[in-house]
């Protein structure tokens, strides 16, 4: 392949022109991968008036950032959006592009991934670099994407060693947000965004957005519920405790599907990755994917009725019993102990 | 008039049941061993496909890529109210990622021929990916809408759904054709309909017909197959050769991704300190906490 650009790349979202959360924490992440492989990081901008957020990568790290910035733009639009990056990769070929895997970003880079004939591998909980020997062949410098898979009974670490382009997404929370002490010195390259007809297939009629309406991230205490609290009645009890401790609720990805608890307070793999100052897992197994969400808070303390229970081997401390008698328990004890 | 939906569905391992012998002493996963179930997300699409035939009349055609034992979730879809059902299905296609799997798709749609609607799931369960369909979407030159919650209406040529966003939702207007990925609350899906489960729980694929033929010298493939097309029996099944494909563009060749390494998940000893589950073990445990300015 000759003189390879071995540039990393992340794809920086916005809404209503605020950059998601998750592309300034890949952007963090980015910079050490771009570090390993001795190489750049940069970022693209897509949207309208976006200068100032364009010029917020550099305090991440992004040496130089690609905006395009036109009025048409304003809302992620699957068609336009993939074709200015599919224009973008195919001229400049980064390394490694790096997406949140947001709705956007699961929309945008399979898309993506499919024109560039790019490899893609979904939802990542870590990435590297690193020499690799597949099929008897070297190959220097690899992105090892790594993410648990079928139903979380194993780690599969995947490589794409014959393509120009690797990419990945990553869940917002994942990575952790590093920016640094003093910005550096970026530079802006504008590229014009030619409308197309194409573009206009598919029209955005109405849109209703509430931004965080559930912060799990920046929640110190976190009270969270699995399918063994049995039913949505029982899962009363895991507001009960959250309010006597002032925490927030949360719920394994089989108490969001069993309806105990909605979607947006999934904590895991597919939900949101939290590191708070105490977690209570209350009737949760503990399957790779919630822990890979949980693992790095301060204090685990995990019941289950379970005593062979995965959840045990990340908990500080733990209790084996019926969640939905301990739990009243505590709160009694706890208000007791306040009096 | 009539609209042409195109559902593409898959047949998955119930990776949400797995039990301990499933998993062989290496930790790789013995899929023989796993229960292979319909995706539920892609029966939510054929649901969806089935109302817009309902109001709007026109046919359903259901494709799967998959082993020969995918032809499960073909007769289920038929037993639901599919009119068609096609299984592509080829040695040469194991090993498929998203980028290989969109490819045989693409060019199986292609070949069905005239379309409004490809529909699919958001995602299947035994990857998570949710990168087939756009991947679909951008083979075929069409617009897609992920992540939809609802179809509003379809007139003109023209689709309007409801879409989860971050935080929220869109109402989006599509030209067809389009493909959309669907969400599990998008629809309710109908039961079997016990008339057509008695007509079509014979339905057979050419690899099921082939199974027939083997064990009797006196059957012959293509008289077999002949009389299940009249008997509206046959479920078309597409190859390699049939489909006309590029095999470096097919299954493990096709695929850029490779596993490189797997690791079962081994459980870190129990660090943690066991607590009575009783009042005293949960009053020490709360002591600590406070102690620590954990709580309170």
């Amino acid at each position: 392949m000759g003189i390879m650009n071995k540039d990393v790349w992340v794809f920086i979202e916005q809404r209503n022109g605020k950059p998601a959360d998750a592309s300034f924490e890949l952007l963090s992440k980015g910079r050490k991968l771009a570090e390993n492989l001795n190489s750049s990081l940069k970022a693209v901008v897509i949207g309208s008036n976006v200068k100032s957020l364009a010029e917020e990568t550099f305090k991440f790290g992004a040496t130089e950032t690609f905006v395009v910035d036109h009025p048409e733009l304003e809302h992620f639009r699957t068609l336009p959006y993939s074709r200015i990056l599919n224009e973008l990769v195919e001229n400049y070929r980064p390394r490694v592009l790096l997406f949140g895997a947001t709705v956007i970003g699961r929309d945008l880079a399979p898309r993506v991934a499919s024109h560039t004939k790019s490899g893609l591998t979904a939802d990542c909980t870590d990435l590297q670099i690193s020499t690799v020997k597949y099929l008897k062949k070297d190959y220097e410098d690899l992105l090892l994407q790594i993410r648990p898979a079928f139903g979380g009974n194993i780690i599969a670490t995947i490589i794409t060693p014959d393509v120009e382009t690797q990419m990945a997404t990553v869940r917002e929370g994942v990575m952790r947000l590093e920016p640094l002490s003093t910005p550096v010195n970026g530079k802006i390259t504008n590229i014009p965004y030619q409308p197309n007809e194409f573009d206009e297939l598919i029209k955005i009629i109405e849109q209703h957005r509430q931004e965080n309406k559930v912060n799990l991230k920046a929640a110190p205490i976190i009270v969270s519920g699995g399918y063994g609290m049995g039913t949505k009645e029982n899962f009363k009890l895991i507001h009960d405790l959250a309010a006597t401790i002032g925490g927030e609720v949360a719920g394994s990805r089989a108490a969001v599907d069993a309806g105990f608890v909605s979607a947006d307070r999934q904590v895991g793999q597919t939900g949101v990755t939290v590191r708070p100052k105490l977690y209570i897992a209350c009737g949760i197994s503990g399957a790779i994917q919630h822990r890979a969400g949980m693992k790095e808070s301060n204090k685990i303390i995990a019941i289950n009725s379970d005593p062979d229970a995965p959840i045990f081997s990340v908990a500080h401390y733990g209790i084996v019993g019926d969640a939905t008698q301990i739990i009243p328990m505590f709160i009694n004890v706890f208000k007791q102990k306040l009096r | 008039m009539g609209l042409h939906s195109i559902v593409m569905v898959k047949q998955v391992p119930d990776t949400a049941n797995i039990s301990g012998q499933v998993m062989k002493e290496d930790g790789t996963v013995n899929r023989a061993k796993l229960p292979a179930i319909f995706n539920h997300e892609d029966r939510v699409a054929l649901e969806l496909a089935l109302q817009i035939k309902d109001l709007y009349g026109g046919k359903v055609t259901v494709i799967t890529m998959g082993p020969p034992r995918a032809s499960d979730i073909l007769r289920e879809c038929l037993f639901m109210g599919a009119d068609e059902a096609i299984l592509i299905s080829d040695r040469k296609f194991a090993g498929a990622d998203t980028l290989a799997t969109s490819y045989v798709l693409s060019e199986a749609i292609k070949k069905i021929g005239k379309y409004d609607f490809v529909l699919a799931g958001r995602q299947a369960i035994d990857g998570d990916t949710a990168q087939v369909g756009p991947q679909t979407a951008e083979k075929l030159n069409i617009p897609q809408i992920t992540y939809v919650e609802e179809i509003l209406e379809v007139s003109n040529s023209k689709v309007k759904v409801k879409r989860k966003i971050d935080g929220g939702f869109e109402i989006l207007e599509a030209a067809l054709p389009v493909l959309l990925t669907v969400l599990k609350d998008a629809a309710f899906p109908r039961p079997y309909k016990a008339k057509r489960i008695m007509a079509y729980k014979n339905a057979k694929t050419l690899m099921e017909l082939e199974k027939i033929t083997e064990g009797n010298s006196l059957l012959y493939i293509d008289q077999l197959k002949d009389e299940y097309q009249t008997k509206k029996l046959y479920i078309q099944t597409l190859t390699m050769d049939d489909l006309k494909l590029e095999e470096e563009r097919c299954g493990v060749h096709g695929s850029p991704t490779k596993v490189h390494k797997i690791e079962s998940v081994v459980l870190a000893g129990g660090n943690h300190e066991m607590i009575e589950p009783n009042k005293n073990g949960v009053s020490y445990l709360i002591d600590k906490l406070l102690e620590d300015h954990i709580l309170g």
